[in-house]
């Protein structure tokens, strides 16, 4: 094993031990904190794969924006902070179970297939190219577009479920 | 960087349209004020009617091309479907006008577009990423149309509902489509199909994860747990929307996903999933049919009877295992949504209206429904033969030609099925439009209105399913091509 995949190994552990943190937490602020580990572990992830943008971008946005929004909700809403219901459900063995029955059919299929192995790519100057990308019209311009209008149909539609109509309309 | 050709633009002059159709009624949503917001709906209407139009005219393609960099593909699937999108749309506005909290409001049909968008880039989508984007801008803007009434907590318990089975699908297939590129090193389908090898688990796998999420869309079993709570609570103009354009979206994914990516034109790469989806079409129509004949509520029994529809046409798409009979069970896959989605909107637009004047969605609010308007109940009676697959009627022409396609790929023991559901499936029709004619009115009713954009939308689509059933070719012929230029 080289010296990167024992650092993936513990980074992606790391990330999934924090995730299970999250859903397991009794308080809801610890989660969100939680949350918070997930988001820069996963940063630590795509820093490894040679995209430093989008791991600079995950902790700017993740844990700079959303993650404290997240905090400043759970707090205004103090009623939820100290929920004293279990994190557990009868199901819980059974979905378990469930669960690593079929990672262990997903891994016992997917390990023996030969992956082909990309070439290393030249990254230095990379956010340049990305940003080349979501602008050219043979690379990723459609998507980029298309992304847009997801995000403002969200916005739009985030906004006419929460805000009270006043009117009968 | 090259420079955009006429045929860039083109082929995403419908998005662009609808782009500005959405930023237009968000306007007018700002500045309308009073009794005048009774015409969004029909501004949106007539914009994505226009949209249609313009889409058939300018955008046939004239030979099927990879476009921008091989993120979507202009082809003739990627027309035949935005048709039907902009049309159910366009039917589903009009059908909405009158609902309150709903009808009025700008937003609701900004976001409608915006799935409209979404579905038409789902059809014409090449590409891993651009379909992930194109399912998800469709997705989040169906949860949101469904848990549009949030006061109400049916609607609001609905679009939770919704979006948290979308969620957990639709992350399952994202899994699926990272190890398929993994698999084949690149994101873009028609490269994906050249990688497939026959026989290969890997494939299974990767297609049963894919298939989890354009399994939830098409609401086929076991994904269809959703569908009946989200139909049932659901505004119904939403209902109707989601249960017609949104499945057909679905179907088309799963045509260009399974014939192109995975190969499914080759019936050795087929082999790996084929017995699987023919397993998953059985039981889903079987399930909906039997489980639709106990429901009480329309709403509910149009949800168990759409998952059966959706079965059908599955069927439909296993006769691709037979090599000369392939260009016949995709176009019998389109044709039948077709017809499917021309009858639900018409069953869906008279439920609108009873359920208004009434206040219940039950079976039994449609009591006498022939004494109280005699043209609403003229419009059940074409929307539920067609949908129990009775001549003249645009149903039965698409149930015969999955019948057919079924018969000449030997899978006669499938066409079987397919003709004791029609059965069962017309038996519990029949029982509705019985209540519908021979049940005494209810005391106190009276005559139920019907608003011009109601009654220019249930006559059109009325007319269309006819129109459907009756002249057959010119639809048809067209759409037999589509097997052969989709590869």
């Amino acid at each position: 094993m080289t010296a990167s995949q024992i650092i993936f190994l513990i980074v992606a552990v790391l990330a999934i031990g924090s995730a299970i943190a999250v859903v397991t937490a009794q308080n809801l602020i610890r989660a969100a904190l939680w949350l918070i580990a997930v988001f820069f572990w996963v940063a630590g992830i795509f820093g490894m794969l040679n995209a430093d943008f989008i791991a600079v971008t995950q902790v700017m946005l993740y844990i700079g924006g959303i993650a404290v929004l997240i905090l400043f909700a759970v707090m205004l809403t103090r009623k939820v902070m100290h929920e004293p219901g279990s994190r557990y459900n009868d199901n819980l063995w059974l979905s378990a179970l469930l669960a690593v029955l079929v990672l262990a059919g997903i891994l016992a299929v997917v390990l023996p297939v030969a992956w082909p192995t990309l070439q290393t790519a030249d990254v230095s100057g990379n956010v340049r190219a990305l940003g080349l990308a979501f602008v050219d019209k043979n690379q990723y311009l459609l998507p980029f577009e298309i992304a847009s209008i997801l995000l403002i149909a969200a916005l739009v539609g985030a906004v006419a479920i929460a805000l009270p109509t006043k009117e009968q309309l | 960087m090259t420079d955009f050709q006429t045929i860039d633009l083109l082929a995403i002059l419908p998005e662009i349209a609808l782009t500005a159709l959405g930023v237009l009624v968000l306007v007018l949503d700002v500045t309308w004020r009073g009794k005048i917001r009774q015409q969004l709906g029909v501004v949106t209407a007539v914009g994505l009617f226009a949209i249609a139009a313009l889409t058939a005219v300018f955008t046939y393609p004239a030979e099927s091309q990879l476009l921008y960099g091989g993120m979507m593909r202009h082809d003739l699937l990627a027309f035949v479907m935005r048709l039907i999108f902009l049309v159910a749309a366009g039917f589903t506005a009009l059908l909405s006008v009158d609902v309150d909290n709903l009808g009025r409001r700008g937003e609701y049909y900004a976001v409608l577009i915006a799935a409209v968008i979404g579905m038409n880039l789902m059809a014409a989508s090449a590409d891993l990423i651009m379909l992930y984007l194109a399912l998800e801008t469709t997705s989040i803007s169906a949860y949101i149309l469904a848990g549009f009434l949030f006061n109400e907590e049916r609607s609001a318990e609905a679009g939770m509902k919704y979006f948290l089975f979308g969620a957990v699908t639709s992350t399952v297939m994202l899994f699926g489509f990272s190890l398929l590129f993994g698999f084949a090193g690149t994101t873009n389908l028609y490269q994906i199909g050249t990688t497939i090898q026959a026989n290969s688990l890997a494939i299974t796998v990767i297609a049963v994860l894919v298939l989890v999420g354009v399994g939830f869309k098409l609401a086929v079993f076991p994904f269809h747990f959703w569908s009946p709570d989200v139909y049932e609570g659901a505004p119904t103009p939403v209902t109707a929307f989601i249960s017609t354009a949104s499945k057909a979206a679905g179907f088309a994914v799963l045509l260009r996903v399974f014939l192109i990516a995975f190969d499914g034109t080759n019936l050795q790469s087929a082999s790996n999933w084929l017995p699987l989806l023919t397993s998953i079409a059985v039981v889903t129509t079987s399930l909906g049919n039997l489980v639709a004949l106990t429901q009480k509520n329309i709403k509910r029994l149009l949800a168990y009877s759409s998952i059966a529809h959706a079965g059908y046409a599955l069927m439909a798409f296993t006769a691709i295992q037979s090599a000369p009979v392939q260009a016949e069970a995709v176009a019998a896959v389109v044709y039948y949504l077709v017809t499917y989605v021309l009858t639900n909107l018409t069953a869906f637009g008279v439920i609108i209206l009873v359920a208004k004047n009434v206040g219940s969605d039950d079976v039994a609010a449609f009591a006498g429904l022939n004494k109280r308007s005699a043209g609403l109940s003229l419009a059940m009676l074409v929307a539920f033969l067609s949908l129990g697959g009775i001549p003249p009627l645009a149903g039965f022409v698409g149930k015969f030609f999955i019948f057919m396609a079924l018969v000449k790929a030997n899978l006669l023991w499938l066409a079987i099925v397919l003709a004791v559901n029609s059965l069962i499936a017309l038996y519990y029709y029949l029982l509705v439009l019985n209540v519908v004619y021979n049940r005494p009115v209810a005391e106190g009713a009276t005559e139920i209105q019907v608003s011009a954009p109601y009654r220019v939308a249930l006559t059109a689509l009325c007319v269309g399913v006819v129109v459907f059933g009756v002249i057959i070719a010119p639809f048809y012929d067209p759409i037999t091509r589509i097997f052969d230029l989709v590869k």
